[in-house]
């Protein structure tokens, strides 16, 4: 006797988003991204339809990360030196379709690097990589202020993807990403409520939705990524239920998430009992990945190649032709 | 909520008026500014004495389509008026208001609604009149229930309506509507919608829009899913909007009432 699937109809879908801009559309990507679409639930290919796979990036930074551990740095070598050469290494080396720079060093209490020289950097990384790009500033409101229009000048026509607008703090990114026609990241603590009232805030400065993505801001596992999930959960449900102020697109960081704490960052001296470190930790990266997509993540930023490499077999296998009758 | 907008009636002085002189005018201002307030659907209903209401029907549809690509609500008792007035639209099929459970009735309606693919309001009374309590009015519920299915209407193109009567004439039957809503939602599965026509719990009363709000968001708590009210009451939008987030229709944000209003 043959098993009758439950489908839900669902009568959302979630906004579409490109990233890039290719010679064609004004800028000199080689190629756009486009994520979302979704209308059901993550890879229920039976039930609905999701028009897009979720993408990978790699993450780079404009100066050597002080707190990455070696096991990490090493997958780049000297290439971390110069935000150039990591970019090219990314593409070049490690298959990379799309890049998320941060510009670590306008950081006030570090570098403090100019505005200018950040978006010399962006133009540089442009120039030298024809992918895709995420900007990040360095998180210090006022400095990404003065960074963020001379970014979005240097990347005119691009349309690159720069962050983060959170709540005490968008106007001035929503009016730079609107100006070029730039894609912007909109970010909210783990709080279904506030991300939707952010969306709102940005939407009525005139920002259109297919040109928002939503940082939902997520853990890593073993540090609250249950909640995360959940809060994800309920955003594309109510995205799939209509509601347009939460049906922009997911991106999530677990490149970020994961390396910050010791199951990845510990070498095997340190921790015997965890056994070799380069697996354990590409597992932490992958496994946390692997969560994310699952609550509805399309886009997410990785900071080693192998678990990015991991991911896309992952999401290769997902959307493929499913088991189950359609 | 699906919001059905009750202005165009020609109970109403304004309605009559204009339909007496076939004055297009207010109908389509009616039209242009219940859409702009949110509703759905607009009801259509020539109001009791009419001499031609077939043709009064197929005008009013006229006139209101030449405005608003608003889905309409075709009111009448009258069958030959339905018909007419079903026949008449050309946009989106319209709701049909609509049936009791009379069996005749039932009869003519439910093939209606099914060759032109319309929804229709069931009302849960037959040729007895209105039942006084909640299970009298489900059980006659459930025979629209049955009727709809075996003339393969939907159940989401099935709307339920329990009828409320005045408060200060039948104060009593107000909790068994709502009694009625909560039994035909856990009844039927898949339930049909269910719908009210608001205004009448209010008629003749003092602060009707206070007694309108409170109803509506009593029963949108016992799972109401359509409402024939005056979308132009900010107040009683208002109450909806913040009904939604109550009973977690809809994700709460600082700005709910603002995106919330459509008007």
């Amino acid at each position: 006797m043959g098993v009758e699937l439950q489908r839900e109809k669902w009568v959302g879908r979630v906004t579409p988003v490109t990233l890039g801009a290719t010679a064609a559309e004004g800028g000199t990507r080689g190629h756009t991204i486009t994520v979302g679409g979704e209308t059901t639930l993550p890879f229920l290919h039976f039930e609905g339809q999701m028009p897009h796979a979720p993408v990978t990036a790699l993450e780079i930074w404009d100066m050597p990360p002080a707190d990455w551990p070696p096991l990490l740095l090493d997958a780049f070598g000297d290439a971390v030196q110069d935000p150039v050469s990591w970019a090219k290494k990314c593409v070049d080396e490690y298959g990379a379709r799309l890049l998320c720079l941060r510009l670590a060093s306008t950081a006030p209490d570090g570098q403090n690097a100019p505005p200018e020289a950040a978006a010399d950097t962006v133009r540089a990384v442009l120039k030298a990589v024809d992918v895709p790009l995420i900007v990040l500033g360095c998180g210090d409101f006022d400095k990404d202020n003065q960074v963020f229009p001379k970014v979005s000048d240097a990347a005119a026509g691009e349309r690159v993807a720069i962050g983060i607008a959170e709540q005490n703090n968008y106007k001035s990114l929503v009016a730079s990403c609107m100006m070029n026609n730039h894609v912007i990241l909109s970010q909210a603590p783990i709080d279904i409520n506030i991300q939707k009232q952010m969306n709102i805030l940005i939407t009525e400065m005139g920002m259109p939705p297919e040109r928002i993505l939503m940082d939902p801001t997520t853990g890593g596992l073993g540090y609250g990524l249950e909640y995360c999930y959940s809060i994800m959960e309920r955003i594309r449900l109510g995205a799939l239920q209509g509601d347009k102020m939460l049906a922009m697109p997911l991106i999530v960081f677990p490149g970020q998430e994961s390396w910050r704490f010791k199951e990845a960052k510990e070498p095997e001296s340190a921790a015997p009992q965890w056994g070799e470190q380069y697996t354990r930790a590409i597992s932490w990266e992958l496994t946390t990945a692997v969560a994310l997509l699952q609550a509805g993540a399309d886009v997410l930023v990785f900071r080693h190649p192998e678990a990015r490499r991991q991911t896309e077999r992952y999401i290769e296998a997902m959307m493929a032709p499913a088991g189950v009758e359609a | 909520m699906i919001l059905i907008g009750e202005r165009i009636n020609g109970m109403f002085n304004d309605v009559g008026n204009a339909i007496r002189n076939r004055d297009p005018e207010p109908i389509q201002r009616l039209a242009i500014s219940q859409t702009k307030a949110g509703a759905h659907y607009l009801d259509v209903n020539t109001g009791p004495a009419v001499d031609d209401p077939e043709n009064v029907m197929a005008w009013l549809v006229h006139t209101i389509e030449e405005v608003v690509d608003t889905p309409l609500s075709i009111d009448t008792m009258k069958f030959k008026a339905l018909e007419a007035g079903v026949k008449a639209v050309t946009k989106k099929p319209p709701l049909i208001n609509s049936t009791t459970a009379e069996r005749k009735r039932l009869e003519r309606i439910l093939p209606l609604a099914k060759d032109y693919g319309c929804s229709v309001i069931g009302l849960a009374m037959n040729e007895k009149g209105v039942p006084k309590d909640a299970n009298d009015r489900t059980a006659i519920a459930m025979e629209i229930v049955a009727a709809a299915d075996e003339y393969g209407i939907p159940m989401s193109d099935l709307f339920i309506d329990p009828i409320i009567m005045p408060v200060n004439v039948a104060q009593e039957h107000a909790p068994q509507v709502i009694e009625t809503i909560r039994q035909v939602k856990l009844l039927a599965d898949p339930a049909p919608k269910t719908v009210v026509g608001l205004s009448n719990v209010s008629q003749k009363t003092l602060h009707r829009s206070l007694i309108n709000r409170v109803y509506l968001v009593m029963a949108m708590a016992a799972g109401l899913d359509a409402a024939i009210l005056d979308v132009e009451d900010k107040d009683l939008m208002d109450a909806m909007v913040t009904a939604r987030i109550l009973l977690n229709q809809e994700v709460y944000s600082d700005s709910f009432l603002k995106v919330g209003r459509v008007g």
